[in-house]
């Protein structure tokens, strides 16, 4: 029969079937499905919610324990002795600090010079192939790093470069033995993993300045490295900071590679030459084997000490970076 | 100033912006190098132990020779697998709603929290499954290392769906809902579809991300010297079993280790690579 | 003649009620007629257009007041699904949107095939084939129905989408300046397509350009600042307006 008969024909039947009607009077209410996937995908970001609330309370609850026995004098007690059940907190701390912060004396200046060198110099194919390259480094498994850093890092810093820096054995942070394990070999890891993530936000920072800022600087006969300096270092100040926070905060949370390469002892020792540990070396080489309640809860407090700074400083990042760049996504170079 | 002097500070100026140039094009080159570096040593001390037996063996107990990660391989794909089960629905579910309901007041929570989920470091991540998980279990299991996965790989799931159907044009969701069809099918059937290729992408990096995790699992899956796939049983896998061989004394397990690590960096770097192979010319994919 | 659609007093806003986009808008739509829906930009045409096939509300923020009747009945009235009044009054916008991940005979059924139509593949085959005869677009695409809809150059993939907004045999259909975005060709096809398609539906176009209005429409609706200021037979409106404002706009003074 012909199309038009039969969608007559069936209009009645099919409409009853499919729950509306075509040609009927008057309309059908809301149906239930929009209602339903509404719900639905609300349920599944509310779980996101949850998780952060959960982790949080975890872990608060965790440490209490901990909290409880130490309180305050956890922070400033250099006391980690898990055979008598004491534990504290500052060598992890002191550990923690000093490998971020030489990572980020080393990482900061190279990633601004790379970022520079990829939004103000390079040529278009040059800068996308490095820009990949620098990708790359960041996908390279902590794992990975800590492996090359035991048996190629480690090893070359403990033969050629301890002994050069010894040479300066009155600064006292280059005082003692050279072995492949120490702060210094956690610092340069850390730089190189850190340092993708760095430059690429300071790229994108650099890229997002406008291009009339550049073309003032050099319309009053500027060269280019004083156009740098004036039109897009200053511009992209609060972006470049956040950056470095950025990557403080992945240094403070880089566990395995750390932990492969410091050596794990709890101490504060003034040369980098030494072994040390780190709040979340520590929590990767105890916690498996935490024998006691006690034991088990300060890791966590220590994990809670963790969290929170990390937190923090993503925000702080996030905040700074969005200044420079939101706003400016039409005026990339 | 006289001409002379004039054009010696002219001079200077320009020869320092040179040096300044080099100085940042030195600075790239020290950045990239590890890179080679890494994956040179990678091959070079790994590459002559991958044979068959790799792949199909499980490690040998200490002193004897040979054996093999087949244990840590298929470990590694069960918890990514398991994880994706979780994390891959409720990320794009909630991609999705932050993308269509983006001004609400409970969408900026959600977006906030996603975003704050991401710096947290992974290890924190790992006590968390520890205290959710394992305790209740009284054990190490798969299921506990998968959950950990899970929590790490749902906000970055999250964030690139929700970018990437906010792309999708509002004049084909208006054509769509022009045409009688009800919302939801909209979203479902023509929405994300199209943002399916930039959806699919976020899912695959999400994927290369966890699968080099080790630090979560530690205390999670923790790991198991025989063949086991159980989900409420200790699992091996490649991460987890590369830092135990890495760090032990024996020259054997290093230098599976080495070959550990080799096969991890090749699937993760095939994934991030391949990715960006396939969305050539395509939108950035936002980190 | 009867009329199709009937507003009543439509007053739409934006913003949370906080700007209005149109005021106390009363309008009869004649069937099997084409009315068009002309004035300078901003005047709310798009609005009020939208406001007929309820696509207004989903903008956020955006709300209408008032009543619109299909056939008596208003569309309007609480606790009903846009979405089913949407079957029934299609619509095809200024900007050609084809579904980039389908065919073009996918493209045609996407309309059927998402409202749950139970229909057998031949049967659908030939609702495709008589969409396309009915835009006009057969005879260009009969030998390549499963190339990408995107494909289709901006004139065809217009009348591809004309082709879908049929598909679903809607009463009405709605134009929003559907060849602003054309070229002078693909035009004219469109305006011809109209003298035809008024016979089987009832044509509602906004369009910028009155000598478009002038050649295809049987009424038209002049609109100034969100008001129908005027509303007549075409050829009155075009050679004897009664109010000032529409003789200024027609003769080219403002817009």
């Amino acid at each position: 029969m012909r199309l038009a008969e039969f969608l007559e024909a069936t209009a009645d039947t099919a409409a009853v079937g499919r729950g509306e009607g075509r040609r009927r009077p008057g309309f059908g209410v809301r149906p239930f499905g929009d209602r339903l996937f509404a719900f639905t995908t609300l349920g599944l970001g509310l779980i996101i919610l949850a998780i952060l609330f959960g982790l949080a309370l975890s872990l608060v609850l965790g440490s209490t324990p901990s909290i409880k026995q130490f309180g305050l004098g956890f922070v400033v007690s250099t006391d980690w002795d898990p055979a008598n059940d004491v534990y504290g907190a500052l060598p992890f701390i002191y550990g923690t600090v000093v490998s971020s912060t030489l990572a980020l004396l080393i990482a900061v200046p190279l990633s601004l010079g790379t970022a520079l060198y990829l939004s103000e110099t390079a040529p278009e194919w040059l800068g996308r192939r490095i820009g990949f390259l620098v990708e790359l480094l960041a996908a390279i498994p902590s794992v990975v790093y800590g492996l090359w850093g035991i048996f190629v890092l480690g090893p070359w810093l403990r033969d050629h470069v301890e002994p050069a820096l010894g040479t300066l054995g009155f600064v006292p942070l280059f005082t003692g033995p050279h072995i492949s394990v120490s702060m210094l070999c956690a610092g340069v890891l850390l730089a190189i993993m850190v340092l993708p993530y760095i430059a690429s936000v300071c790229t994108d920072v650099f890229r997002a300045v406008p291009q009339v800022q550049r073309e003032a600087a050099l319309a009053l006969g500027a060269t280019r490295w004083e156009m740098v300096r004036t039109a897009v270092l200053p511009y992209g100040r609060s972006g470049i900071i956040g950056g470095i926070i950025l990557g403080l905060g992945r240094a403070l949370g880089e566990t395995i590679a750390v932990a492969m390469v410091i050596g794990n002892r709890p101490q504060i020792a003034a040369s980098l030459f030494a072994p040390s540990a780190t709040l979340a070396s520590v929590i990767a080489n105890e916690f498996a084997e935490a024998t006691s309640n006690l034991y088990v809860s300060s890791l966590m407090e220590l994990g809670l000490v963790l969290l929170a700074v990390g937190v923090l400083l993503n925000i702080a990042a996030r905040v700074l970076v969005l200044s420079v760049t939101r706003g400016q996504g039409d005026e990339t170079r | 100033m006289n001409r002379s002097s004039e054009m010696t500070s002219q001079f200077r100026r320009k020869l320092k912006s040179d040096a300044m140039i080099a100085v940042t094009a030195v600075a790239t080159l020290l950045a990239v190098v590890p890179l080679f570096l890494v994956l040179g040593y990678l091959v070079s001390k790994g590459a002559s132990s991958l044979n068959l037996n790799f792949f199909t063996q499980m490690p040998k107990p200490v002193g004897e020779h040979g054996g093999g990660m087949a244990n840590a391989i298929v470990g590694t794909f069960e918890l990514v697998g398991m994880a994706c089960l979780i994390g891959v629905p409720v990320g794009i579910g909630a991609g999705l709603y932050l993308a269509e309901h983006p001004l609400t007041s409970v969408a900026r929570a959600i977006r906030f929290a996603a975003d704050i989920t991401m710096g947290v470091p992974s290890i924190v991540v790992g006590i968390f499954a520890y205290a959710v998980v394992v305790r209740p279990m009284h054990g190490f299991s798969a299921l506990a290392g998968s959950f950990a996965l899970a929590v790490i790989m749902i906000p970055l799931i999250t964030r690139t769906t929700e970018e990437m159907v906010k792309l999708v044009p509002r004049e084909l969701r208006e054509a769509a809902l022009a045409l009688g069809v009800p919302r939801w099918r909209t979203s479902l059937s023509i929405v994300v579809p199209t943002a399916m290729t930039g959806v699919a992408t976020g899912v695959i990096l999400a994927i290369a991300r966890i699968a080099g995790e080790t630090a979560p699992l530690l205390f999670t899956s923790f790991g198991n010297q025989f063949w086991s796939t159980s989900v409420t049983q200790p699992i091996a896998s490649l991460t987890v079993q590369v830092y135990a061989f890495a760090i032990s004394p024996f020259a054997d397990w290093q230098r599976q280790a080495w070959a550990g690590a080799l096969v991890l960096t090749c699937i993760v770097l095939a994934l991030e690579i391949g990715v960006r192979w396939m969305t050539r010319g395509a939108a950035r994919v936002p980190r | 003649m009867a009329d199709k659609l009937i507003c009543r007093n439509l007053n739409a806003y934006f913003s949370r009620g906080q700007v209005q986009a149109l005021t106390n808008v009363n309008l009869n739509v004649g069937v099997n007629l084409v009315t068009a829906i002309i004035g300078p930009s901003g005047c709310g045409k798009s609005t009020l257009v939208r406001c007929l096939n309820r696509m207004h509300e989903e903008v956020p923020g955006a709300s209408a007041v008032g009543e619109v009747l299909l056939d008596g009945d208003d569309i309007y009235a609480a606790g009903l699904d846009p979405a089913q009044i949407r079957r029934r009054i299609g619509m095809v916008f200024q900007k050609p949107a084809p579904f980039p991940t389908m065919s073009i005979a996918e493209n045609v059924a996407a309309g059927l095939r998402l409202n749950s139509a139970r229909l057998s593949r031949a049967e659908r085959d030939e609702i495709v084939e008589r969409s396309l005869h009915n835009a006009a677009l057969w005879e260009e695409v009969k030998d390549r129905l499963d190339a990408p809809g995107v494909s289709l150059s901006g004139g065809q993939q217009q009348r591809l989408c004309v082709a879908r907004a049929l598909a679903v045999e809607p009463e009405v259909l709605l134009m929003d300046e559907p060849c602003s975005a054309l070229d002078p060709i693909s035009t004219a096809r469109i305006e011809e397509l109209l003298l035809e398609l008024k016979e089987r539906y009832t044509i509602v176009i906004v369009t910028h350009n009155m000598q478009q209005a002038a050649r295809t429409s049987d009424y038209t609706a002049f609109m100034y600042n969100g008001e129908l200021v005027e509303f007549g037979g075409t050829k009155q409106i075009f050679t004897n307006p009664t109010r000032p404002e529409t003789e200024d706009y027609i003769t080219g003074r403002f817009g």
